[in-house]
């Protein structure tokens, strides 16, 4: 399994010489089975190169597997240009948004609607298949299994976990773990902790000991006291998740857009000089960096 | 046949009152800085509401994989925000008697205030009224007519003729009702709103979405009163082009031609104008009915 990190970047895109390093792109991750089949976690700003070097072989095949369809996970899609050519197979699974009751073809199209995009979604000739996911539903992609998980953002997202030969890798999508709404005082406090824990269980049994993770870490320690509720996680969620579930690499992930390839360097020190890390092996995601499982 | 004003009373206090919880979850999440405890504290003190909560998050629609016991793990699992969203749903459209001895058509009823609803809160998007007020004009669309539900539900056999008058004279229902009854549905809609504790605009656009807009130029009632006849428009112009039907598309002309000035004049366009840029309002309202058969057992 190859993972190729094509997007890094939270919010909105943010080219520049501050950002040449790590990159500007918004989220997307792109996996090759050693099979050849390709996955493709999120449609950001990403997915527009990816989409260009894919179409050096024709037909071409892929799953597109989103988290969640906030603007920096899907905004690369128009751009993807496979989506156009007649004769490739494109498969898009995500979740349904039972709060909008908007599947993700309805979702997706809005974003192609004439007013934003001279193309419409109708107007995309590859063949393309929408498959709204369940939790938990396994879905078999080539050799590779791909298996959603719900995990806290203000709307629902997916984590992914892909395994293939024996190989795992999962990606949180935007995560921030979930908070107690309740004082110490409050009598509702121990039971709704309780809660929290039980659904952070939930995810550490499913990514236990999974080789690759690549987690939302949008904010420091500092910035999130101010950033509670906004849906993103920091260095010390993902180190505690590394360390509760045994992961072998983690990769930080969702820089915020202000954040410059200098502060990234300088964050990142400052973290790994923290006693009491776990042995996970801790990276800085890096737009263009090839993972090898 | 004609009711009196104590028997209109008495039904409004029949009306179950958890309708409270509704204004609480509006007043709450139309405030930004809405705080998830009281959230969850008004759901959990309203057993049915919070049965309803939990029926949709456990539904199909949001495919979890463990079941959801309380409004605390249900936050847990999928999140303030969309719990937020679901009791606001699940609040305003959980409220009403669902069956009737008078043969009000409940199927076409929801279809309709559904209709208004969505049209309101396009329009109102479409005029640059803010998100968090947007709930308002969906809500008040949705119980705009609830009235007719209130007659239907307590003089039903009164109510019999009130439709069947209405039907065979091809006037309007409120007509028939001030005849037969002596009130109408958006008076009695008014008063329930009234005991619900929602907001005066609201109440005022369940009041007159069939009255005077000379006197209540508010955006809100404005909205509901465009919102329901444009409704009217697209079923009538629907219609016509169902079944070749020329008095439909004359009705539907005529409805255009019979905006109120004021409602012509917030609306900025005629009714065959505002109807094309409504095309995916079938998708949106079967997708909202959905919303409302599950949210209906208890």
């Amino acid at each position: 399994m190859i993972i190729n990190l094509r997007g890094v970047r939270g919010s909105i895109p943010v080219p520049g010489k501050d950002t040449v390093k790590y990159g500007g792109n918004t989220t997307c991750i792109e996996i090759t089975t050693d099979e050849g089949d390709k996955i493709i976690i999120d449609g950001g700003s990403g997915i527009r190169q990816l989409g260009n070097e894919m179409m050096k072989q024709l037909p071409v095949n892929c799953s597109i597997f989103i988290t969640h369809t906030h603007w920096d996970h899907i905004q690369g899609l128009p751009f993807f240009l496979p989506l156009f050519v007649p004769g490739n197979n494109i498969d898009i699974y995500g979740s349904f948004d039972p709060v909008y009751m908007k599947d993700l073809k309805t979702i997706l199209a809005q974003q192609m609607e004439y007013c934003y995009f001279p193309v419409r979604e109708s107007e995309l000739n590859a063949n393309i298949r929408y498959n709204n996911l369940k939790e938990g539903e396994a879905i078999k992609v080539g050799s590779a299994i791909v298996t959603p998980l719900l995990i806290n953002h203000p709307v629902l997202n997916f984590g992914y976990k892909v395994e293939s030969n024996n190989k795992s890798f999962f990606f949180t999508g935007d995560y921030e773990p979930p908070l107690n709404i309740y004082q110490p005082d409050d009598n509702e406090y121990d039971e709704y902790q309780r809660l929290i824990e039980q659904q952070k269980q939930i995810l550490t049994e499913f990514i236990q000991g999974v080789d690759i993770v690549v987690a939302d870490c949008q904010y420091t320690r500092e910035e999130y006291l101010t950033k509670q509720g906004w849906g993103h996680g920091t260095h010390d969620s993902c180190i505690e998740m590394a360390r509760a579930a045994n992961i072998g690499t983690l990769y930080f992930t969702h820089h915020d857009p202000t954040r410059t390839d200098r502060e990234l360097d300088e964050i990142y020190q400052d973290v790994m000089r923290q006693n009491d890390l776990p042995p996970t092996d801790f990276h800085i995601a890096m737009e263009g960096v090839e993972i090898k499982l | 046949m004609a009711i009196n004003h104590d028997q209109l009373i008495d039904m409004v206090d029949k009306i179950p009152t958890f309708q409270e919880s509704v204004h609480r979850i509006l007043a709450l999440t139309t405030s930004p800085d809405c705080s998830a405890k009281d959230l969850v504290q008004v759901i959990e003190h309203d057993p049915i509401l919070t049965i309803k909560v939990l029926k949709l998050v456990n539904s199909a629609y949001f495919g979890l994989s463990q079941e959801v016991t309380s409004v605390n793990h249900s936050v847990v699992y999928v999140g303030i925000n969309t719990i937020k969203n679901v009791a606001i749903s699940v609040a305003t459209t959980g409220a009403l008697p669902k069956t009737n001895k008078a043969g009000l058509n409940m199927n076409r009823f929801w279809q309709h205030s559904l209709a208004v609803g969505v049209i309101a809160k396009l329009l109102a998007d479409n005029k640059g009224v803010g998100k968090n007020e947007q709930a308002n004009y969906f809500v008040a669309g949705l119980l705009h007519d609830i009235g007719k539900v209130l007659f239907a539900h307590f003089i039903p056999a009164d109510y019999q003729h009130v439709l069947h008058k209405s039907e065979t004279e091809q006037i309007p229902l409120h007509q028939a009702e001030k005849e037969l009854l002596g009130f109408d549905h958006s008076e009695i809609g008014a008063m329930v709103a009234e005991k619900w504790q929602l907001p005066p605009d609201l109440i005022n656009s369940i009041k007159n979405h069939h009255g005077s807009t000379e006197q209540d130029q508010n955006p809100l009632s404005l909205a509901i009163y465009a919102a329901n006849q444009a409704a009217h428009y697209l079923e009538l112009i629907k219609q016509a082009s169902d079944d070749d039907n020329e008095i439909a598309l004359n009705m539907a002309l005529d409805i255009d031609k019979a905006l109120p000035k004021p409602v012509k004049t917030w609306l900025g366009w005629p009714l065959s104008e505002v109807s094309k840029w409504l095309s995916s309002l079938d998708e949106e309202i079967d997708k909202a009915l959905a919303f409302i058969d599950l949210s209906d057992g208890e």
